[in-house]
C-alpha cells in the first residue's frame, strides 16, 4: 500500500513538473521581485530550481558534479526525474557509471533519450530508485529493496563485495537526501510474467 | 469629571462638524488595488515588516505588500509550535529576577541602525509588564539576548535607538517607589515613586546588551519616545502624562492639566556624566539572558546592583516642554529638527522645532521648574502647529517627501500632511480606532517610505466572524502619490503595537540556513550516529540521540526507571537547507522540539508511569517521516532491566532471498 503511494507520488510529481535543466534556468533569487515580469508560458522549476550552494548536495547534486555520470545525469534529466529526486527522500539510489550504460547495446541509449520513450525511460531508472536510506553496512547477502517502480533488486554480500542483482557497488556517496551507490552495470526489473 | 464630560461633548460636536462621515470598504479601495499587493508565487515580497505581537509576547514577521506572514518569532512567550522555552537550551532565556515567566506583552519595534538608516542587523523589542528588552538576531530571526531592567514597571517607553544604536532607551510607565524604599503607602505618590529611564548600551559588533546606568525621573508616566537625528543626534524626546502625579483613577485624574511635557534629554552629555560620576548604587536584581548560536544553548545570569542618577542632578542635560493633553507618540521627523507629539487628549498636532529648543535654552525662555527641571516655554519651542488634524492624534511617522502621517485613534483615519507649512493633505479613514502606523522607513533619516500600515484596535466586522474573539485588523496603503490608496486588510497576531519595515534586500541574503554540525559547541551534541549513546549518572539518563531522514538513533531504549528524569539531546545530522526534524514524547509535559539541521536541543521528560512509551518525529521531514519513531521502555525502580539502546537490529527481518520466486 505504502509503496504505491510513493509511485503516485513519483507520478503526479512527473506529471505537473516541466523539465528545466539542473540549475541552469533556476530562478536567481536576487531577481525574484514583485514586479517581475510575466510570460507567455513560463517554465518552472520545481524543487530542482533551489539555488542552495551552502547545504550538502542532494543525490542530483552529486550525480551532477561526477564526471562518471553523465549520461545518468542526461537520462534523469530526460526522464524528467530531475525534481522529484531532488526532494526530501530519502532515497537509495544506484548509479550505473558512464561505463555501465556503454555496455549496453549499441543505440540503446540514444534509443531511450528520445521524447516518445520516456516512460520507458522512467521505469528503468525508477527500478535504480528506492525510497528509503539503506545503508552499506546494514545490507545482508540476499536482501531484497523495493525499488520505486520495477519490483525489487536483491543485494549480494561476498567476501566483503557488494552487489545488486549482479552489479557490482563500486562506491558509496552519500547525499543530503539520501545514498547514491555507484554500480557497473544498468540493472533491469525482471520481465512481467 | 465635569470636565471630561465637557471634552466628550467638544469632541462630538467637532466630530459632527470637520468629519467626513467615513467610507465604506468597497468604496475606499480602487480598481488596481489588487495587482500592487499581488506578489506572484515563487516571488517575494519587497520588505520584511516586523510587526508587534502585543499580548501575545511574540513578533510577526510580514511581507509587504503581499502581508503575507512569514513567520513568528518567540519572544517573551512559549512557543510549542517549536518549543522556544520549553527545550531546556531555551527556558533560561525566559529567566528573569522573578523567576521563569512564559509570557510577555511586546509593544515596540526597533531595528538597528547605523547613520540613522536601518542596518538590518538586529530588531529590539519590549517586554512591557515584566520590564524587558530583548534583541532579535536577524541572521537566524531568533531572540538572542533578553536582558530585565530593575527598578522598572510598564516598559512601556522603550525600546527607542540612537541613530548608531549607541544606546536603547527605555522609560517607565509606571512610577514606583524604587528598591530600598518599597514598603510605602500608595498615596505617598508624590513624594515616594519614581520613574526611570534607563539606560541600555549595545555592543556595536556582538550587539550584546547591557545597563550602565538609570536616571531617576520624577513620578510622570512616560509614554513614547525618539532620538534626535542628525542636528539633533545628542537627544531624545520623551512624551509623559500624569505630570498630576495621581495614583488612581487615571482616566480622570490623569487628565486635568492642560499640558503634560515633552521631556528633552541629551544622552551624550548624560553619557559623559555618567563616566565622571559615580552615582548611586541600589540593590536590584535583574536577569540577564543570552542565547549562543554554537552551544545552541541560552544562560541566565542574575546580576545585581544599577547605577543611577537623579535627574535634578543632571544640569543642562533635561528639559520640560509642555505639550497639549497627554501626549503619546513624540516622534522625531527625517531631518532630526521636528518633533512631533501627539496629544491624544488635543484638539492640535504640536510640531517643536529643534533649533527653536536649543535657542530656548541658550536664552533661557523658562517658564518655572517642575520637579526641579527647567521648563522651556511652549512658545519658544513651537514650530507650529496642525490645525484640526482630526481626534485622538497617537503617533507619527515620516517618508521620504517631507510628509507626516498622523494615526488618529478616536476619528479613526490617517491624516498626511506637510511638515513646512503644517496643512493636512489627505485623511483616509480606517477600520476601526486606529493605534499605531508605519511607514517603511518611517523612523529613519532617509524613509523608505512606499507604504504605511494602519494598525487598528478595533475589528469588528472586517473579517469572517470568529466568535467573540476576532483578530486585529491591519490597512496597507500605497503613500507614493498625493493622495494616499489603500491597498489591502489582513489581520494579524496578538495586537499589534508598533510595526517597522525594512527593505528586503537589506536582510535575506544573510540568512542562516542551516547551523554548521563541525561547529555545533553543545555540551550534549551527538556529531554522528555511531556516538550516539545512553549514560546514567544517579536517576538522571542522558540520551545522546541523533536524527536524518528517517530515523533517531537510537530509537530503541530499556533500562529507564520510574523515578528517573530523562534527559533527551536531540542532535540534527542534516546539513540541508529547511529540513528540520521535531522530537516528542508521549506524556512529556512540554512541547515538541523542533531540531534545526546541526543543531542541539533538549527535552526532559520524566517517565509517571511503567511501560513502553513511543517517541516520533513531528515535523513531515521526508517520505518515510511517518516511519521516524522509537520506543523507551520504562520499568519499576529498582528493575533488573539493563540499560541498553540500539538502532536497526536486522535480526527480525523476513528470510532473506526467501521470496524470490
Amino acid at each position: 500500500m505504502k509503496k504505491n503511494v510513493f509511485r503516485l507520488l513519483l507520478t503526479g510529481a512527473l506529471a505537473t513538473i516541466l523539465f528545466v535543466a539542473c540549475n541552469s534556468e533556476g530562478t536567481k533569487e536576487g531577481e525574484q521581485t514583485a514586479t517581475t515580469e510575466q510570460t507567455a508560458a513560463p517554465v518552472v522549476a520545481g524543487q530542482s530550481g533551489v539555488v542552495d550552494d551552502l547545504s550538502q548536495k542532494n543525490v542530483v547534486g552529486v550525480a551532477v558534479s561526477s564526471p562518471d555520470h553523465t549520461t545518468l545525469v542526461t537520462a534523469v534529466k530526460a526522464a524528467e526525474l530531475v525534481d522529484a529526486l531532488s526532494n526530501a527522500g530519502p532515497f537509495t539510489v544506484f548509479a550505473p557509471t558512464n561505463a555501465a550504460f556503454a555496455k549496453l547495446p549499441a543505440g540503446t541509449v540514444e534509443g531511450l533519450l528520445v521524447p516518445e520513450k520516456k516512460e520507458a525511460l522512467q521505469e528503468i531508472l525508477q527500478y535504480h530508485v528506492s525510497v528509503g536510506v539503506y545503508k552499506l553496512e546494514n545490507l545482508k547477502d540476499g536482501q531484497q529493496i523495493d525499488e520505486v517502480f520495477g519490483g525489487k533488486v536483491t543485494i549480494g554480500v561476498k567476501d566483503g563485495k557488494y552487489t545488486v542483482n549482479g552489479a557490482n557497488i563500486l562506491a558509496t556517496v552519500p547525499a543530503s537526501n539520501g545514498v547514491i551507490y555507484v554500480i557497473d552495470q544498468v540493472i533491469f526489473a525482471p520481465a512481467k510474467k | 469629571m465635569k470636565n471630561y464630560i465637557n471634552y466628550v461633548a467638544a469632541t462630538l460636536a467637532i466630530a459632527t462638524l470637520t468629519q467626513c462621515k467615513p467610507k465604506s470598504a468597497s468604496q475606499v479601495v480602487t480598481g488596481d488595488a489588487a495587482s500592487k499587493v499581488y506578489v506572484a508565487p515563487g516571488k517575494y515580497d519587497e520588505v520584511y515588516n516586523f510587526v508587534s505581537g502585543g499580548f501575545s509576547g511574540q513578533l510577526a514577521v510580514y511581507g509587504l505588500p503581499s502581508a503575507r506572514l512569514l513567520r513568528v518569532i518567540p519572544v517573551f512567550s512559549q512557543n510549542p509550535e517549536n518549543g522556544w522555552g520549553y527545550s531546556e537550551e531555551t527556558k533560561p532565556m525566559l529567566n528573569t529576577s522573578h523567576g521563569f515567566i512564559p509570557w510577555d506583552d511586546l509593544h515596540h519595534v526597533a531595528l538597528s541602525q547605523t547613520a540613522g538608516l536601518d542596518d538590518g542587523r538586529w530588531v529590539f523589542v519590549n517586554g512591557n509588564n515584566t520590564p524587558r528588552v530583548a534583541r532579535i538576531d536577524l541572521k537566524t530571526f531568533r531572540t538572542a539576548e533578553i536582558i530585565e531592567l530593575p527598578n522598572s514597571s510598564g516598559n512601556h517607553s522603550s525600546p527607542f535607538l540612537t541613530e548608531n544604536s549607541e544606546y536603547v532607551i527605555a522609560g517607565t510607565r509606571f512610577s514606583t517607589p524604587l528598591d530600598g524604599n518599597n514598603d510605602v503607602a500608595i498615596s505617598s505618590y508624590k513624594e515616594n515613586f519614581k520613574g526611570t529611564i534607563s539606560f541600555i548600551k549595545v555592543d556595536p559588533t556582538s550587539g550584546n546588551m547591557s545597563v550602565p546606568f538609570q536616571v531617576v525621573m520624577p513620578p510622570f508616566n512616560f509614554d513614547l519616545s525618539r532620538a534626535g537625528k542628525g542636528p539633533s543626534h545628542d537627544w531624545f524626546f520623551f512624551s509623559c502624562y500624569n505630570t498630576e502625579q495621581a495614583n488612581t483613577l487615571l482616566e480622570v485624574n490623569a487628565s486635568q492639566r492642560d499640558k503634560d511635557f515633552v521631556v528633552a534629554i541629551n544622552w551624550k552629555k548624560i553619557e559623559e556624566y555618567a563616566k565622571a560620576n559615580k552615582g548611586r548604587v541600589t540593590t536590584s536584581k535583574y536577569a540577564h539572558n543570552v542565547y549562543d548560536d554554537k552551544t545552541h544553548s541560552a544562560t541566565s545570569t542574575i546580576s545585581e546592583g544599577i547605577v543611577q542618577f537623579d535627574a535634578a542632578e543632571l544640569k543642562d542635560m533635561i528639559y520640560l516642554i509642555p505639550c497639549p493633553k497627554s501626549p503619546h507618540g513624540c516622534d522625531t521627523d527625517p531631518t532630526g529638527e521636528y518633533i512631533v507629539a501627539g496629544g491624544k487628549l488635543a484638539a492640535t498636532i504640536p510640531v517643536f522645532s529643534f533649533s527653536k529648543i536649543l535657542k530656548a535654552i541658550e536664552g533661557k525662555q523658562f517658564d518655572t521648574e517642575f520637579a526641579g527641571l527647567p521648563v522651556i516655554k511652549y512658545e519658544a519651542a513651537l514650530y507650529g502647529e496642525v490645525p484640526k488634524p482630526g481626534l485622538g492624534p497617537l503617533h507619527t511617522e515620516f517618508d521620504d517627501k517631507g510628509n507626516a502621517y498622523t494615526s488618529m485613534f478616536v476619528s479613526s483615519e490617517v491624516v498626511k500632511w506637510n511638515i513646512k507649512d503644517l496643512k493636512v493633505i489627505d485623511r483616509k479613514p480606517t477600520f476601526y480606532s486606529l493605534g499605531h502606523l508605519m511607514v517603511v522607513g518611517g523612523g529613519t533619516a532617509h524613509p523608505y517610505g512606499k507604504y504605511l500600515v494602519a494598525y487598528n484596535k478595533i475589528t469588528k466586522d472586517r473579517y469572517l466572524p470568529t466568535g467573540p474573539e476576532l483578530s486585529q485588523s491591519a490597512q496597507l496603503f500605497d503613500i507614493s502619490g498625493e493622495k494616499m490608496e489603500m491597498l489591502s486588510d489582513f489581520p494579524t497576531i496578538g495586537e499589534p503595537h508598533y510595526a517597522q519595515a525594512i527593505e528586503a534586500s537589506k536582510i535575506k541574503d544573510g540568512q542562516v540556513r542551516f547551523f554548521k554540525i563541525e561547529d555545533n559547541k553543545h555540551q550534549y551534541a551527538t556529531k554522528g550516529e555511531k556516538e550516539s549513546k545512553v549514560v546514567r549518572t544517579g536517576n538522571r539518563i542522558d540520551v545522546y540521540a541523533t536524527c536524518i531522514r528517517s530515523h533517531f538513533s537510537p530509537d530503541n531504549i530499556e533500562g529507564i526507571q520510574l523515578g528517573d528524569e530523562v534527559y533527551f539531546h536531540v542532535t540534527n545530522l542534516e546539513q540541508d537547507w529547511d529540513v528540520p526534524h521535531g522530537f516528542a514524547i508521549k506524556g512529556a509535559n512540554a512541547a515538541e522540539l523542533l531540531v534545526m539541521p546541526g543543531e542541539t536541543s533538549t527535552l526532559k521528560w520524566t517517565p509517571d508511569r511503567i511501560g513502553v512509551i513511543p517517541f516520533y518525529c513531528t515535523d513531515f521531514c521526508s517520505a518515510l517521516h511517518q516511519e521516524m519513531q522509537g520506543y523507551m521502555r520504562v520499568s519499576p525502580k529498582g528493575s533488573s532491566v539493563k540499560l541498553v539502546w540500539s538502532l536497526g537490529d536486522f535480526s527480525s527481518d523476513a528470510p532473506a532471498a526467501a521470496a524470490t520466486k
